[in-house]
């Protein structure tokens, strides 16, 4: 994980919240994740204008919980192999 | 009628088909041979109103198919509008039949994914089996003008007796378009393909062949994801058909009809319009999409079968197909007292020098004219 490189969710992806399921879920052709709360929270962030530092930052502030940083990294980490995510640069 | 024993969760999926007109005439498809009688009846504002109210119950993946969905007028727009309802948008399209510049503007409107139907790597076995002289051609620029443009591509191959000795060069081609993913279908014996089945079902030996020759690529390349469909008359256990009657998935026939799956109205039951009644209504109150919910419809093998929940008893419309009762288990597991007409048909097509009938217009309105002969006498 480059840390301080833009992240956005691959275009042929599909992120949303959903009120009928209560949570953030990411769409691919003919199949859905539900996303957990916290795999929600991160994934919203990846936006373009935020970097894995950036989300570090932003959700450390609104959870008031410095002990995230791994679990953050962890999950871009997987999301980026599972190609969900990709540098927004390399666009 | 509630179904005693199961709640009802909303459908996630939803199948728009636009049209069953279709500029290809494949002999594998699993429109219903009648199709000729089902008029094209829904308008744009007719198709936005369902969208709307499946969205609004929770549904997120819509498919825009046919017959050929290029060819109704209003594509572009229902696309546009299921974009801006926030639906994963599929078109599922034979890439013939519209102007190649329709694709750009489909990734304007705001489409996610093409699956795009290719029968072979040779222009020769493609004619075959969709009598259409220019669809290899067309497809083949369909699919460059979708990577062109950034659109997802998924290439979908259904797989028969024309085309099974073909898959590794199916595969190769896949992947030199630019496939995201391949599906390798075996196709499923509804509607057309059942009428032909003689002709197209392949032996066992072809497809064990076939398997291994897509184990190989994905063991020794990952560059395109590949799905391998297994076709059910070669197994012992049906499939878990549509995931359960009335639980996930909703079709929209051409002409305002709700079904559970694509070829349901080939049961004697009474199916809901939705010029009739909402979505919602449908899903929930109707008698036919109930009917099959739980399993106090069930008889034996399944009532009692310790793999109920796992596979449903199968497909309703194969159990009708094959034994004329569409509460019996699918035959094609090896507990059904019909298995053997499963086996037989198997054993059947193997000495079978049987023609194919093309799906068209033509030929379906002479099966329709049959069937009003034969009833009459």
């Amino acid at each position: 994980m480059q840390r301080e490189k833009f992240l956005v969710v691959n275009s042929h992806f599909q992120l949303q919240y959903e009120e009928k399921q209560s949570c953030y879920v990411l769409l691919y052709p003919e199949g859905m994740v539900q996303l957990s709360f916290s795999a929600g929270e991160i994934m919203s962030l990846c936006d373009g204008k935020n970097s894995c530092d950036s989300i570090i930052t932003a959700l450390v502030e609104k959870f008031s919980n410095q002990a995230i940083e791994s679990d953050v990294i962890e999950f871009l980490d997987e999301a980026m192999s599972r190609n969900w995510i990709i540098y927004h640069e390399a666009r | 009628m509630k179904p005693d024993n199961k709640t009802i969760s909303p459908p996630l999926w939803i199948l728009l088909e636009l049209t069953h007109k279709c500029p290809l005439e494949c002999t594998y498809c699993y429109n219903q041979l009648d199709f000729a009688n089902t008029k094209d009846s829904m308008t744009k504002d007719d198709w936005f109103r369902v969208m709307e109210e499946a969205r609004a119950m929770g549904a997120v993946q819509l498919g825009i198919s046919g017959g050929e969905p290029l060819l109704n007028k209003d594509l572009l727009e229902i696309v546009k509008k299921a974009n801006e309802l926030k639906f994963y948008t599929n078109l599922i399209t034979s890439g013939v039949g519209a102007d190649i510049s329709i694709v750009p503007k489909l990734k304007e409107a705001g489409l996610k994914t093409v699956q795009l139907g290719i029968q072979s790597s040779d222009e020769h076995t493609t004619t075959l089996i969709t009598n259409n002289q220019n669809a290899f051609k067309d497809k083949m620029a369909f699919a460059k003008a979708c990577k062109e443009n950034g659109l997802q591509l998924i290439i979908n191959t259904c797989i028969t007796r024309q085309n099974i000795h073909q898959i590794g060069d199916i595969i190769e081609m896949a992947e030199r378009l630019g496939a995201n993913y391949l599906e390798i279908a075996n196709i499923q014996y509804y509607g057309w393909a059942l009428e032909n089945i003689n002709a197209l079902l392949p032996t066992r030996e072809q497809l064990a062949e076939a398997k291994a020759i897509t184990n190989h690529y994905r063991e020794n390349r990952k560059d395109m994801k590949v799905f391998f469909v297994v076709p059910d008359y070669f197994a012992t256990r049906p499939k878990a058909c549509m995931n359960g009657w009335g639980s996930t998935f909703l079709t929209i026939n051409p002409s305002g009809v709700a079904l559970p799956c694509n070829t349901a109205n080939t049961l004697p039951l009474n199916f809901p319009n939705v010029k009739e009644y909402s979505v919602e209504a449908i899903w929930n109150d109707s008698e036919a999409f109930n009917y099959f919910r739980g399993d106090s419809w069930m008889k034996e093998p399944c009532r009692t079968c310790n793999e109920k929940e796992k596979d449903f008893g199968g497909c309703r419309c194969q159990a009708y197909a094959l034994t004329k009762d569409m509460h019996e288990a699918d035959p094609v597991c090896d507990k059904s007292g019909f298995h053997h007409v499963v086996t037989s048909k198997v054993e059947e097509s193997i000495t079978s020098d049987k023609q194919p009938l093309y799906r068209n217009k033509i030929n379906s309105m002479n099966i329709i004219a049959n069937r009003l002969a034969r009833s009459c006498k």
